[in-house]
């Protein structure tokens, strides 16, 4: 049984967290377990893969703040998109190893 | 019958009750499945959306996404004022209660080892960003009169660059070190990039932090302090999260 003190009022609603604050823990932190519904490791896998895909070629990004992926060392907005330009590309090939990498595994 | 179980955390037994109106992933107010005195935080979430098929399509749906890691957010918020909830990560789903009940008879020791070790621990989230670019907050450059003037003037503003960088890293990483003192535990998250996140600066640290709720108010005055202690500097603090960080059972 647990009887937690009240946590100070100004700091328990969490106000200042971001999209990408919430997303990075929902999503990369937290228990993994496997539920009746298989969205397993691989899965979530391709599921950062995607988003990132995704988050990469859209406006939505600014807005998302997704990216706990990497910290991007470029300070040119050019290098930037040459650098997302490169690493599609990559996750493209990623994606395409991975896909075939699930199929195998479902079938018994 | 029908629908299947989406489990948002695990936890002890808690006396409080949730906030009423507290609704979770699909609009189902979060209810309780005890088993083996735990308790599996769950709601009732239709077929249609989190079967295997269109649960996948739907993860790929950023306002979906977005939604719904929202409502999950509000349920681990809310379980986080009344108890010490384990988080499950997003979309963890069950065709049905007595499905639960077979996943937590098999974690049941791995969630009673993790519950005590984060029992009455909170999650604080630091962040570091350097403010400015040097370039707009230095003297104006004024119009080179020559090539070589030109250079210097770029030298210069390279170099003012470099010592930001440089003084921004010395700043987070004193930090870190303080506030780890003053923390259980610690992890260090990539950066989330500027760029991206809208957030202005340059984000060079972003670290989560374990504090017992008992000491969490002079943990967060800390961090409040250090808050103006540089110019071109800013620090946001956010929090109190369940320990999403920490639920793993091996450090970092």
């Amino acid at each position: 049984m647990t009887t937690p003190s009240r946590l100070p009022e100004p700091y328990s609603s969490n106000g200042s967290a971001n999209l990408a604050d919430i997303l990075e823990r929902v999503l990369d932190k937290g228990v993994v377990i496997a539920g009746d519904i298989r969205i397993n490791l691989l899965d979530i896998e391709l599921l950062t893969v995607k988003l990132r895909l995704i988050v990469a070629s859209v406006d939505k990004a600014r807005e998302m703040g997704i990216d706990w992926w990497e910290d991007d060392p470029s300070l040119s907005s050019r290098a930037r998109r040459d650098e997302l330009a490169r690493e599609n590309a990559e996750l493209r090939e990623r994606l395409a190893a991975l896909e075939p990498g699930r199929g195998q595994e479902e079938i018994p | 019958m029908t629908g299947l179980r989406y489990v948002y955390a695990v936890c002890r037994p808690f006396r409080s009750a949730l906030q009423t109106q507290l609704k979770g992933v699909a609009g189902e107010p979060p209810k309780q499945l005890t088993h083996h005195g735990l308790v599996a935080v769950l709601s009732t979430v239709p077929e249609r959306d989190f079967a295997e098929e269109p649960l996948r399509a739907h993860l790929e749906d950023l306002d979906w996404l977005t939604e719904t890691a929202r409502a999950h957010q509000s349920v681990i918020d809310a379980l986080t004022v009344v108890t010490t909830p384990l988080p499950l990560r997003l979309a963890t789903v069950f065709r049905d209660d007595s499905g639960v009940r077979i996943m937590m008879e098999a974690r049941e020791a791995e969630f009673r080892r993790t519950l005590d070790r984060l029992e009455g621990r909170v999650e604080w989230g630091v962040k570091v960003y350097a403010e400015a670019e040097p370039a707009e907050n230095g003297p104006p450059a004024g119009t080179p009169t020559s090539g070589r003037d030109y250079l210097r003037q770029r030298r210069s503003r390279a170099r003012a660059h470099d010592d930001m960088w440089q003084h921004a890293e010395t700043f987070a990483s004193r930090l870190h070190a303080t506030l780890s003192e003053r923390a259980e535990d610690s992890r260090l998250h990539a950066p989330q990039n500027a760029s991206l996140s809208g957030a202005s600066g340059r984000n060079v640290l972003n670290a989560a932090y374990l504090v017992p709720r008992a000491d969490s108010e002079s943990f967060v005055e800390l961090v409040d302090r250090t808050k103006d202690e540089e110019a071109g500097i800013r620090v946001e603090l956010t929090g109190p999260w369940a320990a999403y960080s920490f639920v793993g059972e091996e450090g970092a």
